[in-house]
């Protein structure tokens, strides 16, 4: 039964949720409401669980003996007990995110620059990379290169300082957009026709109870 | 020093090109990125077609409209968004639209407030005075990512019962008569991943006929692009979108003055590649013959 169950629920519910896209009346549209409020439960009870989680991975990797870790260790525990606390006990309430509260205080003034701090590292790294990778070693890499380099300066006004002598609709930027709205789409529509499909058979062989590896064992 | 030791002999200076130390890079990045916030430069962009379309959908929005902004992004895609999110609420706010917020991402409404600060901070609306409930709301959070929007569909006062300050949807004026995303005239998406712009097309456009715009990161531009025209009446994306959003609804902010610094590390990045490139061919030969 450990087994039957779950997969007659992922049966169940996938099957109404295939029908209520073509009759959305009831009893399918008020089911897939239901549904809907059980999945946002259920994804609140998954956010406490990851919060857990992180505590006891962090927690063990402190402990550990010769862990060169144990101090960022030491930080994440300090920090996210800082911040909850704070928001829960300290920032009035169900308004903590208020302006002028503690916990508004430091998503302000610590959290945001040190998670746009930790994104905008990306430039440093892009840039070193774009530098090793962008070589025309093969015919397939020199189009990537070639793209790149139009795009890259088509997206900024330099490149179009550099062919402000071109009539218009044949400048770097009009060919950066050209390239973002033709072969880039045309690629794009493919990777998401074959996820589509992918999409598909996954969630049939699911639904159908033929693939049962999210159940865990073998 | 005998004959047989081995002599310490310089890398040619084509090979040392092609191993430029990553440290030099950062350098000159850091340098192209930091300079030029010091100086008072603009910089006229010609705008592309998909922020051309965002900005006259926003424009063919009547005055006084219910818009709904949906913001689905945290502080790491605020430098790109946050500029994006500040244009597209001063336009609400000049159109005196009856604007209500929510966010998919935990984080998405308290961006949405300091958003609304810093467009309220603007000269151009010093004289505004918002009444939180009746010219505006903010929905708060709400977790289940695409199930939120499917359920929006059919009841926003169950899937949000209450704001984020507490207060029960019943109780506020703004969302009197508001049953589902049908009563909206218009979304606005302001994205960073999953859920977002994606989820809305699947869900909000594709099921329930909304029109909406999306102001996404650079990154998830191009996964957006094959939707521009059909789904999404305009697309603003990156910096530079937000730019060209910036200058199209003469509403200037932060996102015209970082573009200058992100053109300067644009041609930077450019000078590496096409110096590591030369390099590679000039030393081809060499490395050939060993």
């Amino acid at each position: 039964m450990r087994r039957e169950i779950p997969t007659f629920i992922a049966l169940f519910v996938g099957v109404v949720c295939i029908v209520q896209f073509f009759i959305p009346h009831r009893p399918f549209g008020t089911l897939v409401d239901t549904f809907s409020d059980w999945f946002g439960i259920l994804q609140a009870f998954a956010i406490w669980l990851g919060a857990l989680n992180l505590l006891r991975v962090s927690t063990q990797r402190t402990l550990a003996k010769k862990s060169h870790d144990r101090w960022y260790g030491i930080v994440v525990i300090l920090s996210f007990l800082l911040i909850a606390i704070i928001g829960l006990f300290f920032s009035g309430g169900r308004g903590f995110q208020l302006a002028g509260t503690r916990f508004d205080y430091l998503y302000v003034n610590v959290y945001t620059p040190l998670s746009s701090t930790m994104f905008a590292i990306l430039a440093f790294f892009v840039a070193s990379a774009s530098y090793r990778a962008f070589r025309a070693r093969s015919w397939e890499a020199t189009l990537l290169l070639l793209a790149a380099f139009l795009v890259m300066l088509g997206r900024v006004p330099v490149g179009d300082t550099l062919t402000g002598f071109l009539p218009e609709g044949y400048r770097l930027s009009d060919v950066a957009s050209w390239i973002m709205t033709y072969p880039q789409v045309a690629g794009q529509r493919a990777i998401m026709i074959g996820i589509a499909l992918g999409v598909a058979s996954a969630s049939l062989r699911l639904i159908l109870g033929l693939e049962r590896s999210y159940l865990g064992g073998e | 020093m005998s004959a047989t030791e081995p002599t310490m002999t310089r890398a040619p200076f084509l090979e040392r090109m092609m191993r430029i130390d990553r440290r030099v890079i950062f350098i000159l990045i850091g340098v192209a990125l930091i300079f030029p916030l010091f100086f008072d430069i603009t910089q006229k962009l010609p705008v592309s077609r998909e922020v051309q379309m965002a900005a006259d959908a926003l424009e063919a929005v009547p005055d006084g409209a219910l818009v709904l902004y949906s913001m689905d992004y945290d502080p790491p895609s605020a430098p790109e968004l946050q500029p994006m999110a500040v244009t597209a609420l001063k336009v609400g706010l000049r159109k005196k639209w009856r604007m209500v917020i929510i966010g998919l991402w935990p984080q998405g409404p308290q961006q949405a407030n300091l958003a609304l600060r810093s467009a309220l901070a603007d000269e151009e609306f010093k004289d505004v005075r918002l009444t939180e409930g009746v010219d505006y709301v903010n929905l708060g959070f709400q977790s289940g990512n695409e199930a939120v929007i499917q359920k929006m569909g059919s009841d926003i006062p169950s899937t949000f019962p209450r704001d984020y300050r507490g207060i029960p949807v019943g109780e506020i004026p703004i969302m009197r008569g508001i049953k589902n995303l049908g009563n909206f005239d218009f979304v606005v998406n302001v994205s960073s991943g999953y859920p977002g712009t994606r989820e809305w097309v699947q869900f909000g456009v594709d099921r329930f006929g909304v029109r909406m715009i999306s102001a996404s990161t650079a990154v998830q531009t191009t996964e957006m692009f094959p939707y521009v025209g059909r789904q999404l009446a305009g697309l603003v994306g990156g910096m530079r979108g937000a730019a060209e959003f910036e200058q199209i609804t003469s509403t200037p902010g932060r996102a015209l003055k970082f573009m200058v610094g992100q053109s300067v590390a644009h041609v930077v990045v450019i000078l590496f590649i096409v110096i590591g490139n030369v390099a590679y061919f000039a030393t081809r030969k060499s490395r050939r013959d060993k």
